[in-house]
């Protein structure tokens, strides 16, 4: 092959499959850093069981439960919005991607009306009442506060991530014939949804 | 154009995965209202378990991308299992 075949070869590679490795590695990556927070909960949580249930008494099983079903929903928009780009419909794409936005949107609102709540309680990290509280359910809050936060920042990027999308395929960076970027930012959008799946039992089921 | 995921899943199949983790959420919710002593975490666990495998496989195509995305899945989630695993015999037997 000649220099200039060989230059030719190269503008029309892509490597997809290598970019999703990439985004799957990245993804690993996120896991072990919340993998090591669940570790600590796991511990604490064996350590204090009585505490914790009663701790998590205070969180609000049914905001949890609404935010599960919500981000399921955001998750399906995504995986739907990739098989319509596949299918050549870029306007649906863009419709399921916008929907995935606003899921995320209702997601922190309503992250946010639960932290204001306990915080109007005098319950947040480091507060006059909850240091008044035994040491597993200043734990269990200290992990709520770090866990939830971590993740809701997670939500956060994903917004951001997803927005970029829009804009790639209303100008038709991302195609139907060249959608990877697409797939990797739905892969992190799953993984949010994934550490959501733990988050919801480990802290609002528990009572 | 190598390596674009030649598998496409149809809406129907995503829909239908999109129902079933929310028949498992409302599954795990009336379960957590139920005393069933110290099942109640394994049992919780296990739907979380159920509801991640279907994400993993459906939403994120892994059952269909090459055996190698296997293979890393594998080896993470062995990695964690293994961190859990010492860091209780640890804590347990110390």
């Amino acid at each position: 092959m000649s220099d200039h075949q060989e230059a030719a070869v190269h503008q029309l590679h892509r490597d997809d499959a290598g970019a999703r490795m990439g985004m799957w590695l990245f993804l690993f990556t996120e896991v072990l850093l919340f993998g090591g927070m669940f570790l600590v909960y796991a511990v604490y949580r064996y350590q204090y069981p009585d505490q914790f249930h009663l701790a998590a008494r205070e969180l609000n099983t049914t905001l949890g439960t609404l935010n599960t079903i919500i981000l399921l929903t955001s998750s399906l928009t995504v995986a739907l919005s990739i098989a319509a780009l596949q299918n050549g419909n870029k306007f649906l794409s863009l419709i399921l991607l916008s929907a995935t936005l606003l899921f995320a949107l209702t997601f922190m609102v309503i992250k946010y009306f639960e932290w204001t709540t306990k915080i109007a309680h005098g319950i947040y990290p480091g507060s006059p009442e909850l240091l008044t509280k035994p040491n597993g359910q200043i734990l269990f809050f200290g992990l709520y506060y770090v866990m939830t936060g971590l993740h809701g920042l997670h939500v956060l990027v994903g917004m951001v991530v997803i927005s970029f999308m829009i804009v790639f395929i209303a100008r038709d960076k991302v195609t139907p014939d060249n959608y990877v970027k697409l797939e990797n930012s739905g892969l992190y959008w799953h993984l949010v949804d994934l550490i959501w799946i733990f988050l919801f039992p480990l802290f609002y089921l528990i009572q | 154009m190598s390596g674009n995921n030649k598998h496409h899943i149809s809406y129907g199949t995503y829909i239908i995965v999109w129902l079933a983790l929310l028949a498992f959420t409302s599954l795990t919710v009336t379960i957590a209202g139920v005393n069933l002593g110290r099942y109640t975490l394994f049992i919780a666990l296990s739907i979380a378990a159920i509801k991640s495998a279907l994400v993993i496989n459906i939403f994120m195509h892994i059952k269909f991308d090459e055996p190698i995305f296997k293979v890393f899945l594998g080896i993470s989630g062995s990695t964690l299992f293994i961190i859990f695993l010492l860091t209780f015999f640890d804590y347990i037997y110390r």
